[in-house]
């Protein structure tokens, strides 16, 4: 589709052909994983950084975790992906971590019954096997 | 209080993920319908179709099989999938005596383009870790008994190879168009951990 850097390359998809196929996956156990994913596939795709900047900061942000020593249980792939990209867009553009976190407690002070998902906590990870 | 930066310390990442977006939004760096778009595209448009498109022709056509483990990369090519930006995909075959699995030790590295979106395991730590260490123990966790006799190769994947897993064609398979054998393969058995089952 486009000949840019991209986080993910440019796939030939030729629509859906075949029948549906029963993985029973979830891709993304909640919804801001997905945000995440496609906020990093779509400043790579902006060529804000490369594909190569992405995941060396995703190595390092999983290495990182990892030195925590913490229980493999509450390992989530998707922080360690948010992490890393919260650090590009701290290196690459005037956004402070600071700034990230003075907005997200901003979101957390909202009144109750706002819309809004607090169910990270819950674990789903495990093999689907 | 440590001195040292803890993740516990900041808010949670759902949050922080919402922050983000909105930050980014304002400065113009992102848009939130073409955030849609791509995870609309990822999560519907791509699954495991293509590689297996690839496995059904490697089965069927003798010739694309020897093009495609002499060079993974230019033999997904010819159907138009590449890999990622300059990496390489390297296609390995199950036999009769070998068996292939594919792991990224060092964070989940995924022939994207052939099987989608890497699936939740793959990312674990224990699945990076122990796959290595002992994959027969591994994968018999993961419902695949191997025979002691068979050789077992662990790949791990990084930024420069991607591993990709030609299974073996199940028998009572003869008769199959390879559209039909396209529709047998699944993501599992083209990581490794799985066998292609025959019909039902």
């Amino acid at each position: 589709m486009t000949e840019s850097v991209t986080l993910i390359d440019d796939l030939a998809v030729d629509g859906p052909s075949a029948p549906p196929r029963s993985n029973g996956e979830l891709i993304f156990d909640f919804p801001w994983e997905s945000r995440a994913f496609g906020m990093a596939v779509a400043l790579a795709e902006d060529g804000a950084f490369t594909h190569a900047d992405f995941q060396q900061a995703l190595i390092a942000a999983i290495a990182e975790w990892d030195a925590l020593g913490l229980p493999v249980a509450n390992y989530r792939y998707y922080e360690c992906w948010l992490s890393a990209l919260e650090h590009l867009v701290h290196e690459r553009t005037s956004t402070q971590i600071a700034d990230i976190d003075e907005r997200a407690e901003n979101f957390l002070a909202r009144p109750a019954g706002h819309d809004h998902d607090h169910d990270h906590d819950h674990d789903h990870h495990g093999h689907h096997h | 209080v440590t001195a040292h930066p803890h993740p516990h310390d900041r808010p949670a990442a759902s949050v922080r993920a919402e922050a983000l977006e909105a930050l980014l939004t304002e400065k113009g760096l992102v848009k939130t319908t073409v955030i849609d778009g791509l995870i609309s595209r990822y999560v519907n448009d791509v699954g495991p179709m293509n590689g297996a498109k690839i496995v059904a022709k490697a089965w069927t056509d003798g010739e694309f099989r020897e093009r495609l483990l002499a060079d993974g990369s230019a033999g997904v090519s010819e159907f138009g999938f590449s890999g990622p930006q300059g990496e390489h995909i390297v296609v390995v075959e199950n036999t009769a005596t070998t068996h292939n699995v594919v792991v990224c030790t060092l964070c989940s590295c995924y022939p994207w383009p052939l099987l989608g979106l890497p699936p939740t395991w793959y990312k674990d730590p224990a699945y990076r870790s122990r796959i290595v260490r002992e994959p027969r123990v591994v994968l018999g966790e993961m419902g695949l008994a191997l025979d002691p006799s068979i050789n077992i190769t662990v790949w791990d994947s990084s930024a420069e190879n991607r591993y990709f897993v030609l299974p073996e064609r199940p028998a009572g398979t003869e008769h199959l168009s390879e559209e039909d054998l396209a529709a047998l393969v699944t993501r599992e058995a083209m990581v490794g951990v799985a066998h292609v089952g025959a019909p039902a």
